[in-house]
């Protein structure tokens, strides 16, 4: 079992969502993140005063899947997620010890 | 608990001064003249849509059947623009100031803003009406005195016999009732929009002990010298006036005062903590938009409102007030656009307020195309203010309170004087005749030097009494964990879906 973190841009969630459910995954975990790579912030500016926001809004993707799925839905993730400009995000795979589903105390593979 | 005992100082005095208020009038008779006859009272109908007097030239030909009686149109129409002018305050500038400060401080504003409603309200009901549009103080009107022309007089203390009848000082045909709540509602806006400059640190009590001395001190010397019948700057109606100047709905009562004294009050009380290192954006940018756009609707009350009858006067400044704030709001966000690439919400808004306060003492003195003139000085001037000097100077005004409403008042008082001509506004030939569109604008200057003074001593001496008195500021802490939670024990938003 692994599982794959994706942090991308907010308005690409629903390319993701769909590309990973096309795969036949059944699940996933959705937040609201801020921070910041490469692109760094931006500058808003009202009136005579001016401020750099540094952390912009994101989007964290999480799902655990079987070994055998890991290859297909990053690179799932990544077709969809990419607009190929600076700020696109990044895909991180963990491994993960052990799944336990708590309505039926199934567990490993089974459970995710 | 100082702002407790404030408080109950206050209850205390207003109960006090009602018990001894007791109404004993005794009025000589004058002679009655005769009664109308059916010519006459033609004629009183006529004067009632030409907005002048009835009972003959003088008043007192014959006795009129509607001596006495307010007008129902221009009854009507003042109605509605008290109700406009409050609607600016409440929730107008509320919002428009709410919506540029910080989440945590966005109540407090809307505290202040509600506090001088109520404080400003029990004030001008027990005397302030009385002391800026009374005339007691004043025994022979051909002779000013001093006195008589800084303050008004004891005679509407607790507005003793001020009923539906006209006052015909102001007006011929507006209930006075009416009439001192329309300029009830100008008093309780112009302390409120000094709140933007000292917003997320003053501390509640100071604010309401500032008001309070502040309308004393400031706002009613200054309500009565400009507009009150026996006022020294009233140039269109007082023919005594030593400094003939022209204010039609309050570039110098309202914007020039309660602007000056907000500069002199934030450099006294110091920049924000963290001024200049943290993110001090607005936080609802819409609530700021939402909150113009009623400053924008309430302000026809306030400048047409300020013809005091449902006449063409009134019908001009409407046009006036249209034109400057669109012109100046578009004037403003395409310099944004130019000079920084992007128009911004907030830049149409300012320009929109800042084409608003130009034109307040101009509007029903000067014709629609001198409004787009002035429009585009609206736009331009309190933008370099804003945008340039005020980083160069580095005081804090939080909302930009002296940028927008003392450079544009100020701008108002004088652009007034250049642009008001006798065919906007035919009042300006009974006493202002010989130097309208000459040197009009040199009274315009004097107006702007009394106004200045007033407001920046004052505020001075004011704000140092309520300095030694009970502090000016919010603690550190109290600032830094938000004057909401710390003052008034709530919270502006509660966005837990949870609950």
């Amino acid at each position: 079992m692994k599982k794959i973190e994706a942090i991308i841009k907010p308005f690409k969630l629903e390319e993701v969502k769909d590309a990973l459910s096309d795969l036949g995954l059944e699940g996933m975990t959705v937040s609201e993140v801020k921070g910041f790579g490469r692109q760094k912030g931006h500058t808003e500016i009202y009136r005579g005063s001016e401020y750099t926001v540094d952390f912009l809004p994101k989007i964290k993707v999480e799902v655990v899947i079987p070994d055998d799925l890991v290859e297909k839905a990053s690179a799932a993730i990544v077709a969809a997620a990419r607009t190929g400009k600076i700020g696109d995000g990044k895909v991180f795979i963990y491994p993960v010890d052990e799944a336990i589903r708590i309505r039926t105390d199934e567990t490993g593979d089974k459970a995710v | 608990m100082v702002g407790v005992r404030l408080v109950l100082l206050l209850i205390a005095v207003i109960s006090a001064s009602l018990l001894c208020t007791s109404s004993v009038s005794a009025q000589a008779a004058a002679p009655t003249p005769p009664a109308a006859t059916l010519e006459q009272r033609v004629t009183d109908l006529e004067q009632y849509f030409q907005n002048a007097s009835v009972g003959g030239p003088t008043g007192t030909t014959w006795t009129s059947k509607i001596a006495g009686v307010p007008g129902p149109g221009d009854n009507a129409w003042l109605i509605v623009a008290s109700a406009l002018v409050l609607f600016m305050t409440l929730p107008g500038l509320g919002l428009f100031y709410g919506g540029l400060v910080r989440q945590k401080n966005v109540l407090s504003v809307l505290a202040q803003c509600l506090s001088i409603a109520g404080l400003v309200i029990i004030i001008w009901w027990a005397v302030g009406y009385s002391l800026a549009f009374g005339t007691s103080f004043t025994a022979d009107r051909t002779h000013p005195t001093l006195l008589g022309s800084i303050l008004g007089g004891t005679d509407y203390f607790f507005l003793k016999g001020i009923t539906g009848a006209p006052n015909t000082d102001y007006s011929y045909w507006v209930s006075q009732n009416i009439f001192s709540m329309f300029q009830l509602m100008f008093a309780i806006i112009t302390p409120a929009l000094i709140v933007g400059a000292v917003a997320e640190r003053m501390k509640f009590s100071a604010v309401l002990l500032f008001v309070t001395l502040w309308m004393f001190i400031v706002y009613l010397p200054m309500a009565h010298m400009v507009w009150g019948i026996t006022g020294m700057m009233n140039g269109v109606w007082n023919a005594t006036a030593s400094i003939k100047a022209i204010d039609f709905a309050g570039g110098t009562v309202v914007h020039m005062s309660s602007g000056w004294s907000a500069l002199i009050l934030c450099m006294m009380l110091g920049k924000r903590l963290g001024f200049g290192k943290e993110h001090m954006a607005p936080h609802s940018m819409v609530l700021c938009m939402v909150g113009t756009g009623m400053l924008w609707v309430g302000w026809y009350g306030f400048n047409a409102g300020s013809a005091l009858a449902a006449d063409g006067i009134a019908a001009n400044a409407f046009v006036t007030t249209t034109l400057a704030a669109g012109v100046a709001s578009f004037v403003w966000a395409m310099l944004e656009y130019i000079i920084r690439k992007k128009p911004s919400v907030l830049g149409f808004c300012s320009g929109a307020v800042a084409g608003l306060v130009v034109i307040t003492p101009a509007c029903g003195f000067v014709t629609p195309n001198s409004a787009v003139i002035i429009g585009i000085l609206a736009g331009v001037i309190p933008f370099i203010f804003v945008m340039k000097l005020k980083g160069i100077f580095g005081y804090d005004d939080a909302l930009d309170t002296f940028g927008v409403h003392a450079v544009g008042g100020t701008l108002g008082a004088l652009v007034t004087g250049i642009f008001a001509s006798v065919d906007a506004n035919a009042n300006l030939a009974t006493n202002l005749k010989d130097i309208v569109g000459k040197t009009l604008w040199l009274e315009q200057l004097k107006a702007i030097g009394v106004t200045l003074m007033l407001s920046i001593v004052g505020t001075i001496i004011i704000a140092s009494i309520v300095k030694a008195v009970i502090g000016l500021r919010a603690s550190p802490e109290v600032e830094t964990e938000g004057l909401d939670l710390a003052e008034h024990g709530e919270e502006g938003y509660i966005m837990d879906h949870r609950s």
